[in-house]
């Protein structure tokens, strides 16, 4: 008990020096604990990604397209149990910065494999009804402020011209996991569209969505895709769609790892200043030290007193940090995060990452004082002036 | 009066771990910061080097970049035979026809066997015309593709970042066997970080009709705006002139904005430990030499001069962490970082680049730490009365 007064004395002799050090800890911490749920942000899509749903591609790139008539062929293979068209569209609404992702799709068979999108059964209705319907999901509405019955006036990139579609539809995710952030519109349409006016763009495809009746036969059902194209015009590339997911995350995991090494730079910034803290305050102490050595206090008993006042602070930063990070991602995510994120949720082992990272800092800050102020000797230490 | 700046600066050398620790946070907050703003300058310098002054190019309307457009045969005869098209000594227009594809290729892991993460790769079909036009390619080792052989050479950049593409080797695509026959060096531009073959051949094995892209020289160098003005009063033309400089550095806006951004903020977020940690060493300092204080004000020294010191001491251990910071960060120019920027959807190699702007913004940026830190503890130097200062000890 005394010695725990005594440290909790000491750590607050010196408030301002004290509290400036717990504030920087804080602001370094917290901004720790921001980078890596931008990090984990990335792979959101990933960690949607269901284990029995396939993704087949041109195997060259997907800017290459694969024709229509593969879905009869994919479709008769064994064990799939449905499939589906999906075209990135690349339009864009309003201009380049308000950008979200549209999908023309088979409707209602590419929904039929999704169930984590959620209808209400009279708009899903209408969607269906209207051929330059469009379906958006709640995240995309909540951030344009979309509204069924708007119009929704899209400028090709991929496919020139001006589009305009009915938004007929919003759909819900059926848990908070689900990305509802991407607009889906009829690809038949689009189909028709091409016809008309690119004929020899007409009846190709971006991807097929494939549904494998069980999860241990996706990998040989995806080799059965791709042995039924091999040696053809558009041979295919068939992974599970959290690979093809990952494949996107991967082509800029150059930039994601960039954030997450700075993310440990905060850390040693924030080191310093706390080493150099409990450096200072050993030093002008020196002589008290040595005064509790000549009482008969050993050299253990002073390092534990530099090191539990180091831990304190450590850990006061810590708590605070980690208590105030949910708030501050639930910020980022309002202002800046929500055009590029889908999902930002602080994830249960950040939060012990920064608690791991309090603790040591909470030691290496206190390892040089806690040596020097063991080693030095009763007549220097009393000798000593701050 | 004024403190001689020896005196400010063995202040510093008295207390070397605080001095060591204190600068050494800044020299990391000015690390990061310089290592950013490098980034985003190496990309801009390798796209806006990627484009000659006097060439433009026309891709279809509203497309947004090379792979995204199409560009009709007869559409590409009509550009041609534009007057502000230059024209060689035998009358043919200095017209390249090209095609740009994607290929998507598995990375190169360190010991030179594919990863298993892949990214997109340009190849583009380049008639002799589009030679004659780029004069910064060369072949670094190999040869160049033969017209009319299914042959490609690759850039440096896909050289080192790639696997499978090493000379001799062959990529197999489009139902046939490319083989490498060539590495070429475009003097870090956008093109290393390409592949090259000949554009018949591609276009056939591609089945393309039309051309993803022309690039043409000017007639004269100020002809931008006519040939510009031409090519959009002419209905039957739908493609859109850019100069070539203009359109690279279009590709590299989203990517660009993004890395500064991400620079600037991180790098005022992480500076706010720093001020925090030079704040804490000049209280201490002050603190520490309150009777050195008292004596300095009894000998004469104005306030102004006692503020001016702790200020200048400060801002001496900013400098020195801002050095120290920018040291660390010089040495990363050797070092090549590649992504995919996700404007043109395909991997780009770019380097750090330390430009003068970026040596004067992060001393700057050191310096204005160790003003916001060194401030309020020299006010309070400065305020000290004389009699309390020298009773102090």
């Amino acid at each position: 008990m005394f010695f725990l007064k005594l440290v909790a004395r000491n750590a607050l002799r010196a408030r301002l020096r004290t509290l400036l050090t717990v504030l920087g800890l804080v602001i370094a911490l917290a901004a720790f604990g921001l980078l890596q749920t931008v990090v984990q942000a990335w792979y959101a899509a990933a960690d949607a990604a269901s284990p029995t749903r396939l993704v087949a591609r041109n195997s060259i790139s997907l800017v290459f397209p694969l024709p229509i008539y593969y879905r009869d062929k994919i479709r008769a293979i064994d064990g799939v149990r449905s499939v589906a068209t999906s075209n990135w569209f690349g339009g864009v609404w309003r201009d380049e910065r308000s950008f979200f992702a549209q999908f023309a799709v088979d409707s209602p068979q590419y929904f039929e494999m999704y169930p984590e999108f959620v209808f209400e059964a009279g708009q899903w209705a209408e969607y269906l009804r209207d051929r330059r319907g469009a379906a958006v999901g709640r995240q995309l509405a909540d951030l344009y402020g979309f509204k069924v019955g708007d119009r929704l006036p899209i400028r090709g990139t991929i496919y020139p011209g001006n589009h305009e579609f009915t938004i007929r539809a919003i759909y819900e995710g059926r848990d908070e996991t689900t990305i509802t952030r991407q607009m889906y519109f009829h690809y038949d349409y689009l189909n028709e569209y091409l016809k008309a006016r690119a004929p020899r763009a007409a009846n190709n495809v971006g991807v097929f969505v494939v549904d494998v009746d069980e999860p241990a036969r996706v990998a040989d059902v995806a080799r059965a895709i791709d042995a039924e194209f091999a040696n053809s015009l558009a041979e295919t590339l068939t992974e599970t769609e959290k690979a093809f997911q990952l494949s996107f995350v991967a082509m800029v995991e150059t930039i994601v790892r960039v954030i997450s090494s700075v993310s440990y730079i905060v850390i040693l910034v924030i080191l310093a200043v706390a080493a150099n803290t409990m450096a200072m305050t050993a030093r002008e102490r020196l002589a008290e030290y040595a005064t509790l050595k000549a009482l008969g206090f050993g050299p253990s008993f002073v390092a534990r007193l530099i090191l539990a006042e180091s831990m304190l602070i450590a850990l006061a930063g810590g708590a605070i940090a980690i208590a105030l990070t949910p708030a501050i991602a639930a910020g980022f995510f309002d202002s800046v995060g929500r055009t590029v994120f889908a999902r930002f949720e602080v994830a249960p082992s950040t939060y012990l990452l920064q608690a791991a990272a309090a603790l040591a800092l909470g030691v290496l800050a206190a390892l040089v004082p806690m040596v020097r102020s063991a080693r030095v000797r009763i007549v220097d230490g009393l000798r000593h002036v701050g | 009066m004024k403190l001689p700046l020896a005196y400010i600066a063995r202040n510093l050398w008295v207390r070397r771990l605080t001095t060591v620790l204190t600068a050494g946070g800044m020299a990391l907050v000015v690390f990061v910061f310089a290592a950013v703003l490098m980034l985003e300058a190496g990309l801009r310098q390798t796209l806006v080097a990627t484009g000659s002054a006097d060439n433009v190019l026309a891709i279809r309307k509203g497309a947004a970049t090379e792979v995204q457009s199409g560009i009709a045969r007869e559409q590409a005869a009509l550009f041609e035979s534009l007057p502000q098209v230059a024209r060689g000594a035998d009358g043919a227009p200095l017209v390249s026809r090209e095609v740009v594809v994607l290929n998507s290729l598995p990375k190169r892991n360190d010991d030179g066997t594919a990863a298993v993460s892949r990214s997109n790769v340009p190849i583009r079909g380049v008639p002799p015309m589009g030679l004659a036009l780029r004069p910064q390619v060369r072949m670094a080792h190999g040869r160049m593709f033969r017209p009319g052989a299914s042959e490609i050479v690759v850039g440096a950049s896909v050289a080192r970042q790639f696997a499978g593409v090493e000379l001799g080797q062959s990529l197999s695509f489009a139902q046939r066997q490319w083989q490498v026959v060539g590495v070429f060096d475009a003097g870090r531009t956008a093109f290393d970080s390409e592949i090259w073959g000949d554009a018949e051949q591609l276009s056939q094995a591609f089945r393309r009709l039309g051309y993803s892209s022309l690039i043409a020289r000017l007639q004269s160098p100020d002809g931008f705006d006519a040939l510009r003005a031409a090519v959009d009063s002419d209905p039957r033309l739908t493609v859109e002139v850019k100069r070539e400089r203009q359109f690279y550095e279009d590709q590299s806006r989203a990517l660009s904005s993004f890395l500064r951004f991400l620079g600037l903020t991180l790098s005022v977020v992480f500076s706010l430990g720093a001020i925090i940690g030079a704040a804490i060493t000049m209280y201490a300092a002050v603190a520490t030499r309150t009777g050195e204080i008292g004596t300095l004000r009894a000998l004469g020294f104005s306030r102004r001069s006692i503020l001016a010191a702790f200020l200048l001491e400060s801002l001496l251990l900013a400098l020195s962490g801002g050095l120290a910071g920018l040291l660390a960060a010089s040495s990363l120019q050797a070092i090549t970082i590649s992504t995919t920027n996700f404007q043109s959807f395909s991997e780009l190699a770019f380097s750090f680049a330390l430009t003068p702007a970026i040596v004067a913004g992060s001393l700057g940026f050191a310096l204005a730490m160790g003003l916001l830190g060194g401030f309020l503890p020299a006010v309070k130097a400065s305020r000290m009365r004389i009699v309390d200062a020298l009773r102090a000890d």
